[in-house]
């Protein structure tokens, strides 16, 4: 389905960037005929990264995640990690989903094991590697609980140690804090900013809060609906760490809004959608 | 025999956090637990043989026995020194006979339909190609087969067992099926973008998130296996459950019918039990799945 005509030269010079998207369109076959969910999209994002997608619902930022992802395929345009064409889902990119997609059936530490154990790594590292990050997302005492047991921020800790164990060096997540209350949601924030900054990993970080994008991003790259398009990329240049309640933080966060609503057509008085 | 339900119960989902201590009947609060929960249960028993009885004294019936005369041919029936008949004693042999035949066809129905329906339930090929030949022998009643089942596996107990195998086979199959249809497509995303792929995914999720729905196939079969034993005994073999239940009824002995009957009873619900165990210890993660 996917014709790359764009599709990178092998032998790519180091510090080329560690995500290219290229001319990407996505086409969904709806029952009332095709709907453009993505076009043109084009986002290169270089190693060590924090990049957030901002946009509205329904403007196709999870659907990209989706294809980076390797779960779906765009209908045109090439998507490559690492210089190497995305057809498939594969363990260089760490999906982190909203609603956790932890296996019920194992227990934290066993879910943290996934990974590395289907891809034949020797049990020493795979011990070893599980510690090192069972303590990096403070969950130690809570290795051998089951998902049941465990709290949302919990459940997201553990889904990010997953990714992390596995030698994941992109991290896409799915507005992994959008179902946790504001207070966990904060303290996520902040130990994801930490764990970024010591593993020195790539995030694309989707979201349709501008405080969030704000607080975390690099690079916040806006979309917009019908069909989802690059509106724009703003680099974020603050100091880490940041406050909340800073003035440049706050007047960043007020230009994001505005550059935002002028999309939503017709009512300029909506704020983007999700802002708490 | 009615078709086999096959909905197995689908969590809410929802994070429901377990209180470890409610899990735990040593502790004193749950002996109590357990002693109110048997209290409970025994009641509608009860008041049943009760009613029996009394039933039994206004009609003076001579074709009811009362509980008491069916307690006496229990007695008998097991351990024997009371009427010295035909039946005197002859109780754990029956059961013997019974409970290898039920667990030999609940085997081989597990062994069958298990793996035969996760395979339904994952490869759209074999599940187009087998999905309605299953429909339709499905509303077979079990009794229907027994005169094909006499011709193919002669008088005796292989018939029975081929009979126990066909009852607890549709709600097997069924039930797994759809574990494996109702599996959340976001462990398999999962699953593979963690690197596990292709037949490895059978191990990996597709059998573990089943299992609540392959347990509750099981139960349900199980349960078929025990309701079928008494058709299945009917096929000339001498002893069993079933085939007691045959003589006393062609010798007018209702007592020994009844006796029979409560063993079968008790038999079914113990073995249930048993099962409940595994299931709870295989979903110890599915607080849901407990019973």
């Amino acid at each position: 389905m996917s014709d790359s005509y764009a599709s990178t030269p092998p032998g790519r010079p180091p510090g080329s960037p560690i995500l290219r998207i290229t001319g990407a369109d996505k086409i969904f076959n709806a029952s009332n005929g095709p709907v453009e969910a993505l076009n043109d999209i084009h986002i290169t994002i270089e190693k060590g990264e924090f990049v957030c997608l901002l946009g509205a619902s329904g403007c196709g930022k999870s659907t990209l995640l989706r294809i980076i992802a390797g779960f779906e395929q765009a209908s045109r345009g090439s998507v490559s990690a690492h210089g190497v064409d995305v057809d498939r889902p594969g363990p260089d990119r760490g999906m982190v989903f909203q609603d956790y997609a932890l296996f019920p059936w194992l227990t934290v530490r066993e879910n943290i094991e996934f990974g590395p154990r289907h891809r034949g790594v020797p049990s020493q590292d795979i011990a070893r590697t599980t510690e090192r990050f069972l303590t990096m997302v403070g969950l130690t005492t809570c290795a051998d609980r089951y998902p049941h047991q465990l709290s949302g921020g919990m459940k997201q800790r553990v889904a990010i140690a997953r990714v992390l164990a596995n030698d994941a060096d992109i991290l896409l997540m799915d507005e992994p804090f959008g179902a946790l209350d504001a207070l966990i949601r904060g303290k996520l924030q902040d130990d994801l900013i930490e764990i970024w900054q010591s593993t020195r990993s790539t995030i694309l970080f989707v979201t349709h809060s501008v405080e969030e994008a704000v607080l975390l991003a690099d690079r916040i790259i806006v979309m917009t609906a019908g069909p989802g398009r690059v509106d724009c990329q703003i680099d974020v240049d603050l100091p880490r760490p940041r406050d909340v309640s800073s003035p440049e933080l706050n007047a960043l966060r007020r230009d994001v809004t505005r550059r935002l609503t002028n999309h939503v057509t017709g009512s300029p008085a909506v704020e983007a959608s999700g802002e708490s | 025999m009615s078709p086999p339900p096959s909905a197995a119960p689908t969590g809410a989902g929802a994070a429901a956090i377990a209180d470890p201590a409610e899990s735990n009947p040593v502790s004193g609060r749950g002996a109590w637990q357990l002693l109110r929960g048997v209290a409970l249960a025994s009641v509608v028993p009860l008041v049943l043989v009760v009613c029996w009885d009394l039933m039994v004294r206004w009609t003076a019936t001579r074709l009811i026995p009362s509980p008491g005369d069916v307690a006496v041919t229990m007695w008998d029936f097991a351990f024997g020194g009371i009427y010295d008949d035909a039946f005197s004693g002859s109780l754990p042999v029956h059961l013997w006979k019974s409970l290898q035949r039920v667990y030999g066809g609940f085997f081989c129905a597990a062994a069958i339909g298990v793996p035969l329906g996760l395979m339904i339930g994952r490869l759209p090929l074999l599940r187009m190609m087998l999905d309605p030949t299953v429909s339709l022998l499905r509303p077979i009643p079990v009794t229907a087969w027994l005169p094909l089942s006499m011709i193919f596996f002669g008088l005796g107990p292989k018939s029975a067992v081929f009979l126990v195998f066909l009852g607890a086979f549709y709600p097997i199959l069924l039930n797994t099926m759809f574990g494996v249809k109702s599996v959340d497509t976001r462990l398999f995303e999962a699953a593979e973008m963690l690197g596990c792929k292709g037949s490895r995914l059978f191990r990996a999720v597709v059998l573990p998130a089943a299992l609540p729905s392959i347990f509750t196939g099981l139960r349900l079969g199980a349960g078929f296996a025990w309701i079928v034993i008494v058709v299945g005994e009917m096929t000339g073999v001498s002893e069993g459950l079933g085939a007691v239940i045959m003589d006393g009824r062609t010798l007018s002995r209702t007592d020994i019918v009844i006796a029979g009957m409560i063993i079968i009873g008790i038999a079914g619900f113990l073995s249930d039990r048993i099962l409940l165990r595994i299931n709870n210890y295989f979903l110890r993660w599915s607080p849901q799945h407990h019973v």
